[in-house]
């Protein structure tokens, strides 16, 4: 099996990114003038039979995703795309969005010719303003040439899309807080249900999906959804970009075909670990996503297989840790994170976050005992179990899957000794 | 007739309510100090019709915005794991000393200041910092004098 | 209607379906914590107290906004949502500073009783609570924001209920504030003291102002003649205080335990309620022969007031001249009844016992002195009082009914409707008919202005003219009956406007918990006071005619005007 496929990122680099011309002439827009020649249920079948999953983070069926949008008959109906790309170690929608933001656009057009959608939203992180300012361009350019706005390919069907800026809030990616956002709202998420499919932007109708999964749509339309669902393995389709971060020697966006393995991921594709050190750990999924050593590295990149190791594959970052990092340092590092990004609005997690990133620093400090490890695992459980939405239940993961594996190295830091030489341990001193 | 830097801002998006963090955005940057005063806040508030309450939501609850002056150039260090992985701390700390200020401060000369910032997606360059719409990586101590000095003398 | 079957710990129950876990559950005699939950109010879930475990779904659901399913199994004491339940509520006091001792929500506390309820024997992580200043310096309403839960009912209320918006989120994660723009004080902000927040707030985060040291104090002054009033509204909700049912009447043992408090007079705010009738209602014939601006609109609640001077000042014309009865009332006891009983007004103490929070800051404006002196010393709510009753220690159960002191005691039942939505309206029009057309009216009982609809609209024939009249009831229903005054949509000649949901008898300072329930009884009983008077139109009032003929001369005159009557101040913020 080849290692690097090119389907979704081909005319990434080969194209200017916001001219139309380069894009049809390399064959974008075929998929759209194909679409324009299919029957709504046609198209969704095509994306039902590709395996495509929402490349989002949560994995949710594409295809079945867009059945439901058009089987709801409301007017109107809006289709939002979800740039907002906070997960920290992910950086492959801001290689589509810059590099080539016609093919989302496309996709998003097909997207619109299947639900009859006049109107759609791409909401790009605030932090990306270069990169909005290319994809405010390239949708420019794409109205001057007709395949975009009134009259596309001088047919009735009219669909319109603006660009809206995030200000800094990873909870903005959640899809309801997303939608508040856009209505110029602080990106507290909503409660559900209604979910976004029945009430959603302005409490209509709206299909949002990611930046990547938007991208898939010209080519499985172009090519049919079962070439591109031959690309992966039984249980997933096609292909992922994965974002290479950390200690490893070759960090940049890759696209792979599900199948392949961690240990080829990191090691051939990321071309291993610098410096002559070892690996300690992989984070899967960006901070929310789950820790683990090398041994749980011979697991494919596959939903399925993942799954059974109680992994999620969430927005396809690839985080590694050599040996010169402490698990505790790390976890502390993550906790932070969440304790600046919770948006504050349910109990669990915006009081959790911060008991918890206290009880890590009582590790990091040597001050820590034994019972610390019970409480932690309260608050972890009542966050994962009981928070309002996707961030305060998936805040603790690492710190779970941490625990789970590295269990050790907390131990030690009670006993004041950081094998890594990373943490201060001053409290044990002052003790 | 000329209007004021909100009103300006906000007929630039049709005086529409939806938008309010894109004209804050903007707002920010047409202060020349990375914040938006509290007088264009209340503007905005009379002009959109909008409750105070609700503008002051917004603008605290998005990390880009600053209700207080900031340097002209904002320097944002990442803190995220990929970053720390790659000993980002050591940036800020390089950063503490060749501007003489801790993290969270403004240069003397309100040049600069100092803060941390979530994940940019600039994991594939890590560690990165930010200055303005600019991002900076693979760095190290003498990169960043460097950078430091070029704005420094852009400034001349 | 279709129902679904499930089954809650083990007890199998047939419900509606979209009927909610909690709901469900109490159908099987379990009631589940809950904090943000409020009756009234749009489902939140974000307290996360409420946490139960349903088979077959992932993580735990929240009993108030999970909706039942055929076939669904809940366990609503499993280990898992016990543990979850705890691990949140530690967290919250974790929080909080824990003053139960000296909190004015000692023992309403909604998160006292759960505490109390969860039998916690300690607090397992490091309290990392943030003692803020209070905000006080308002006459009306005190923010403790330390205490603050983060359950957004007062943001509901003052947002969606009142249309306002004073107060509401702020900041991210443990920054996140319910507070006002910028942190300003409430009394630079929008607020209107209207204290619908207090009603709902579950701690002692939004409270009154207490004002009852001053009230002791006064008492305990030899040299002070204190005089207290009582509005409509309170003696058909302070029973509730003293665990009487909803909305029992209870005027004897309210006049019964103020005499036992001391005070030298107990008067009746319903003597100048209606005064208030005639004052209007003169007031409103003029304007309709002499073509004054119309619609008329009522102006007895003060929290409107402050609306509309904020919010409104353009319609600030249509509002009637008519102080609020209270402060009818107080100018009258430093004039009329300081002359009558002898006592120079600098030794007259008044207070007044009222439902409302915005009489506290009412009785601070400067127009209210007609007298030279402040007409109104004190205003107390009806929990105030309720906390002076307890204080002395008097059993309120077992009091002997009394009567009210002359010469405000004598009243009629349009006077006693004003502390319900509807009320002004239907008192007024029972007189403003009979004086216009000199015949008895034959049924006196506006029933089409009554009940918890949010504008209510009725048509009356007068001398062979139609007058089209409209009651809003609460703020956000005033909001869109000015909206339409503003576009020239509006053919109603009078309006009435009542601040609190379901008018005085909702009023932000009656008994704290205060629901929709609770006002809809309260309003049953203050018809049912109306009924059982002998005399039910105020210009049928014989304490009314007398302050006519011996100090006022006629309704609207140069004397009333000068103590009954106000001007108002456009507030708008530029
Ligand atoms: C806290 C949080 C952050 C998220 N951030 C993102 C994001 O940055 N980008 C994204 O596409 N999805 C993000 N998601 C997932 C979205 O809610 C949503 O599932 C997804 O955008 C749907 O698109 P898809 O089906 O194409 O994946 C986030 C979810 C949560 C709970
Ligand atoms: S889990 Fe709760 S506090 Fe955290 S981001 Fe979601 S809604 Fe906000
Ligand atoms: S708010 Fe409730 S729990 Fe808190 S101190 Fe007051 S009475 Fe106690
Ligand atoms: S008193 Fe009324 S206006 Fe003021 S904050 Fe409370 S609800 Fe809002
Ligand atoms: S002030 Fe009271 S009602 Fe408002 S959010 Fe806080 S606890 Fe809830
Ligand atoms: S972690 Fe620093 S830019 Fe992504
Ligand atoms: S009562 Fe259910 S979450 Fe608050």
């Amino acid at each position: 099996m080849a290692k690097m496929v090119r389907l979704i990122s081909k005319y990434c680099g080969n194209v200017r990114p916001d001219s139309v011309e380069d894009y049809v002439k390399a064959g974008g827009y075929a998929a759209l003038k194909k679409a324009m020649g299919m029957g709504p249920l046609d198209i969704i079948e095509e994306v039902k039979k590709s395996k495509l999953m929402g490349r989002g983070g949560a994995a949710y069926p594409t295809g079945i995703k867009w059945e439901q949008a058009y089987s709801i008959t409301k007017n109107p109906k809006y289709i939002v795309c979800n740039g907002d790309e906070g997960e920290p170690g992910t950086y492959k929608d801001r290689l589509m969005l810059g590099q080539n933001p016609l093919q989302l656009i496309e996709g998003m057009t097909i997207a619109a010719r299947v639900l009859d959608a006049r109107e759609g939203y791409i909401y790009i992180r605030g932090e990306y303003k270069a990169i909005q300012e290319t994809v405010k361009k390239a949708i420019e350019n794409a109205v001057k040439a007709g395949y975009l706005g009134d009259n596309i390919l001088g047919t009735q069907f009219s669909f319109h899309l603006e660009v809206v800026s995030g200000a800094g809030a990873y909870v903005c990616g959640e899809n309801t807080a997303l939608v508040e956002s856009i209505e110029g709202k602080a990106g507290r998420p909503r409660i559900k249900p209604p979910f976004i499919k029945n009430a959603g932007l302005y409490l209509k109708p709206t299909l949002l999906n990611n930046v990547e999964t938007f991208s898939c749509i010209p080519y499985i339309i172009d090519n049919g959804g079962d070439n591109f669902a031959s690309y992966g393995n039984e249980h997933s389709g096609g292909t992922k970009l994965v974002s290479l971060s950390g200690n490893v020697e070759n960090r940049d966006v890759y696209e792979v075909p599900f199948g392949i393995t961690l240990r080829e991921l990191v090691y051939e594709i990321g071309g291993g670990i610098p410096e002559g050190r070892t690996l300690k750990m992989v984070q899967l999924g960006g901070s929310s996503g789950a820790c683990f050593p090398e041994a749980v590295l011979d697991t494919q990149l596959c939903y399925k297989d993942l799954k059974s190791k109680g992994i999620s594959l969430g927005s396809g970052a690839v985080l590694v840790l050599d040996d010169s990092n402490c698990i505790v340092d790390f976890v502390k590092c993550i906790m932070e994170f969440f304790v600046h990004e919770s948006c504050g609005k349910c109990t669990p997690c915006r009081e959790g976050n911060r008991h918890i990133l206290m009880l890590v620093e009582k590790f990091a400090d040597g001050t820590a005992t034994k019972a610390d490890f019970e409480k932690m695992k309260r608050i972890c459980d009542t966050m994962k179990y009981g928070a309002f939405c996707g961030l305060g239940q998936t805040a603790t993961t690492a710190l779970i899957t941490c625990l789970k594996y590295f269990k050790e190295e907390f131990e030690e830091h009670i006993e004041g000794k950081c094998r890594a030489g990373v943490c201060s341990l001053n409290g044990k001193e002052a003790k | 007739m000329k209007g004021t830097v909100v009103s300006e801002v906000l007929t630039k998006y049709d005086n529409s309510k939806d938008r309010l963090v894109q004209i804050l955005l903007d707002l920010q940057e047409e202060s020349g100090q990375n914040y938006i005063p509290r007088e264009w806040l209340e503007e905005v508030s009379q002009k959109l019709d909008t409750p105070l309450t609700k503008v002051y939501d917004v603008a605290t609850f998005y990390a880009m915005y600053n209700l207080d002056p900031k340097g002209r150039y904002v320097i944002e260090v990442c803190k995220s794991a990929p970053c720390r992985s790659r000993k980002a701390e050591t940036l800020a700390q390089s950063l503490e000393k060749l501007l003489s200020i801790k993290m969270g401060e403004t240069t003397a000369d309100g040049l600069f200041t100092l803060q941390h910032t979530s994940c940019f997606g600039a994991c594939d360059i890590s560690p990165a910092i930010k200055i303005g719409e600019k991002v900076y990586g693979n760095l190290n101590e003498d990169k960043l004098a460097e950078i430091i000095r070029a704005y420094r003398e852009g400034q001349k | 209607m279709k129902t679904v079957n499930i089954l809650i710990d083990h007890i199998n129950v047939n419900v509606p379906e979209g009927t909610t876990i909690l709901e469900a559950a109490k159908k099987v005699g379990v009631s589940i914590p809950t904090l943000c939950y409020h009756p009234d109010q749009k489902v939140k879930a974000n307290c996360r107290i409420c946490l139960v475990e349903v088979k077959g779904s992932k993580g735990l659901n929240t009993a108030c906004s999970t909706t039942v399913w055929d076939g669904m199994e809940i366990l609503t004491n499993s280990k898992m949502a016990r543990d979850a339940r705890k691990t949140v509520l530690e967290l919250i006091l974790a929080n909080h500073p824990q003053d139960c001792l000296s909190c004015i929500r000692n023992g309403s506390c909604e998160l006292q009783k759960l505490t109390n309820e969860f039998g916690l024997n300690k607090i397992s992580f490091d309290n990392v609570v943030e003692r803020k200043a209070k905000d006080n310096t308002n006459p009306s309403i005190v923010r403790d924001s330390s205490k603050c839960i983060k359950c957004n009912r007062c943001v509901e209320a003052c947002n969606e209920v009142q249309t306002v918006g004073a107060i509401y989120n702020s900041h991210r994660s443990y920054e996140y504030n319910i507070t006002t723009a910028f942190d300003m004080p409430l009394e630079e902000s929008t607020c209107i003291y209207c204290g619908q927040c207090s009603l709902v707030c579950p701690v002692g985060a939004i409270y009154e102002k207490s004002d009852i040291d001053k009230v002791w104090a006064a008492l305990d002054n030899p040299d002070m003649h204190v005089v207290v009033q009582t509005a409509p509204a309170v003696r058909v909700s302070l029973g509730e205080e003293f665990g009487d049912g909803r909305g029992g009447i209870v005027t004897g043992k309210m006049v019964a335990a103020l005499s036992r408090l001391g005070f030298n007079k107990v008067f009746d705010t319903d003597f100048t309620a209606d005064l208030t009738i005639l004052e209007e209602g003169t007031e409103f014939i003029g304007r309709v022969q002499n073509g004054g601006t119309l619609p008329m609109i009522t102006s007895c609640s003060p929290g409107w007031i402050n609306f509309i001077e904020k919010f409104y000042p353009e319609c600030l014309p249509h509002l009637s001249s008519c102080k609020s009865p209270q402060q009818m009332f107080g100018a009258l006891a430093k004039t009329y009844y300081a002359e009558k009983a002898g006592i120079s007004p600098d030794k007259i103490f008044v207070v007044s016992i009222m439902p409302c929070t915005a009489k506290k800051y009412e009785c601070t404006r400067e127009e209210m002195r007609s007298s030279g002196y402040q007409d109104v010393d004190v205003v107390l709510t009806t929990r105030e009082l309720a906390r002076m009753i307890k204080q002395a220690g008097i059993s309120f159960d077992s009091l002997e009914e009394e009567e009210y002191d002359d010469p405000f005691g004598i009243t009629t039942g349009a006077g006693a409707i004003f502390g319900a939505t509807g009320g002004v309206m239907e008192a007024a029009l029972r007189t403003v008919y009979e004086v216009l057309t000199k015949e008895t009216l034959q049924n006196i009982d506006f029933v089409a202005v009554r009940g918890l609809t949010g504008i209510k609209e009725a048509t009356v024939n007068i001398n062979g003219m139609d007058v089209k009249v409209a009651v809003a009831n609460g703020i956000k229903n005033a909001r869109l009956v000015l909206e339409k005054i503003k576009s020239g949509e509006c053919d109603y000649k009078f309006i009435e406007v009542m601040c609190c949901p379901g008018g005085c008898i909702g009023g932000g300072g009656q008994p704290v918990g205060t629901t929709n329930k609770d006002r809809e009884c309260r309003i049953c009983s203050t018809y049912e006071v109306d009924k059982s008077m002998p005399l039910r139109k105020s210009h049928e009032s014989p304490a009314v005619k007398a302050i006519y003929e011996e100090y006022l001369e006629k309704p609207n005159s140069h004397k009333s005007h000068h103590l009954l009557h106000t001007h108002y101040v456009d507030r708008k913020n530029k």
